[in-house]
């Protein structure tokens, strides 16, 4: 059933096919950025009562959802690299968790800078913000693991268990404004009815959500590739790579 | 799947049903502290659940809309005092700072402060909640939603 995925399995196949994807990832992303962000920032209306400061909503929530998502993607390469153990699997959780941090990180810094003016705080404990900052803490976690032993497999492992573990983490930001009163206000584009957004707010949201989600594609796969290429430096078709560049 | 793959995948099943098992009960057992806010009913009434109420003294938040018509304004200085309440009864806040943009009458607002009496809370914070709805001004106003800023009447 799953013989055709074999082949990706092969870190040089998966190099090569990685470098023909990057190209289009990168166009995408421009393309709906431009559009997306232009439609958002410029055309998109002001809200009734935030006013002009509903703009950075087209920036927070798109870097929120793809921080949860990116550790989504980061906890099933664990999950391979453990059972499976594919060192391509942990290659792709390196590259991964500093992207998902650098999202966190933006989601939190955009809504402190959104709270400061609509609720009148930059920070508050409550639970979608205090679950939110232990997913940053959970990527640092991740990133400084991969970094806390010589041996290569011994600290992919290390990192592979703790982002599993921290899997639990994404329900309860998700679930954390129903499950418990907070400042932070409800979920709006991930309800099941009709979102509470109107078309003209809505659709810049999505064109700018697809647009950072390709743009973490296209960094995923640069980063990728790198890791590909300083796990496998002795390899001689990594050899062959750097003799035929030296040449041009 | 061949035996070494199904043992290890055991293991990290259970090890993370385990941790989701953890992290469950300790949010179970703390779920009234992880509550932002005592709602105005349950100050009164005491917490659905275990019945706790606050008492007079102590230091906590209050989450609710603040009741049309309730926000009493002194002239002289900050001093401001309204009304909150969510399904049941209501109860007062006091404040003598400056009030957030986007406080308004029937808006969802968090006060933080100290318990004076059983229904009066003198707050030191007055936090603006948002709700989920984002649409522009003149969707809002077909709806009939009311966007202007509070308007304090001099009486």
């Amino acid at each position: 059933m799953w013989k055709w995925l074999h082949p990706y399995a092969n870190p040089e196949v998966s190099y090569h096919f990685t470098g023909k994807l990057i190209p289009w990832f990168t166009a995408i992303s421009v393309i709906l950025l431009v559009l997306g962000l232009g439609l958002a920032l410029a055309f998109s209306p002001a809200d009734y009562q935030q006013g002009e400061s509903v703009r950075i909503f087209y920036l927070h929530v798109p870097a929120a959802m793809l921080s949860m998502g990116i550790y989504l993607g980061m906890a099933i390469a664990a999950l391979t690299a453990l059972v499976w153990q594919l060192k391509l699997a942990e290659a792709s959780i390196a590259a991964l968790a500093p992207i998902g941090a650098t999202f966190t990180a933006i989601a939190l810094l955009t809504g402190a800078a959104w709270g400061k003016p609509m609720w009148g705080t930059w920070w508050i404990w409550d639970a979608r913000l205090t679950s939110e900052l232990i997913l940053l803490f959970l990527y640092l976690g991740v990133i400084a693991l991969q970094n806390a032993f010589e041996d290569k497999s011994l600290a992919g492992k290390a990192a592979s268990v703790l982002a599993i573990v921290g899997v639990v983490n994404l329900p309860i930001i998700h679930y954390s404004v129903e499950w418990w009163n907070t400042l932070h206000q409800g979920s709006t584009v991930s309800k099941l009815e009709r979102p509470s957004m109107s078309a003209d707010m809505f659709i810049p949201f999505v064109v700018c959500l697809f647009g950072f989600a390709f743009l973490v594609a296209r960094i995923f796969g640069e980063r990728f590739r790198a890791e590909i290429i300083a796990r496998n430096s002795m390899r001689p078709w990594v050899k062959a790579l750097v003799l035929a560049q030296e040449k041009n | 799947m061949n035996p070494r793959r199904k043992k290890r995948l055991t293991i990290v099943v259970s090890i993370l049903a385990g941790v989701a098992a953890v992290a469950g009960f300790t949010l179970y057992a703390l779920n009234q502290n992880i509550d932002l806010f005592y709602t105005p009913t349950e100050i009164v009434q005491g917490k659905a659940d275990s019945g706790i109420k606050p008492t007079v003294g102590q230091r906590i938040r209050v989450g609710g809309l603040v009741v049309t018509g309730t926000v009493k304004r002194d002239p002289e200085s900050l001093h401001v005092e309204f009304k909150l309440i969510d399904t049941g009864p209501m109860i007062t806040v006091t404040y003598d700072s400056i009030l957030p943009d986007l406080f308004r009458e029937g808006q969802g607002i968090v006060a933080q402060g100290i318990l004076i009496s059983p229904t009066v809370l003198e707050a030191s914070e007055v936090l603006a909640k948002h709700d989920e709805e984002y649409m522009p001004k003149e969707i809002a106003e077909a709806m009939g939603k009311d966007h202007k800023k509070l308007e304090y009447n001099k009486d």
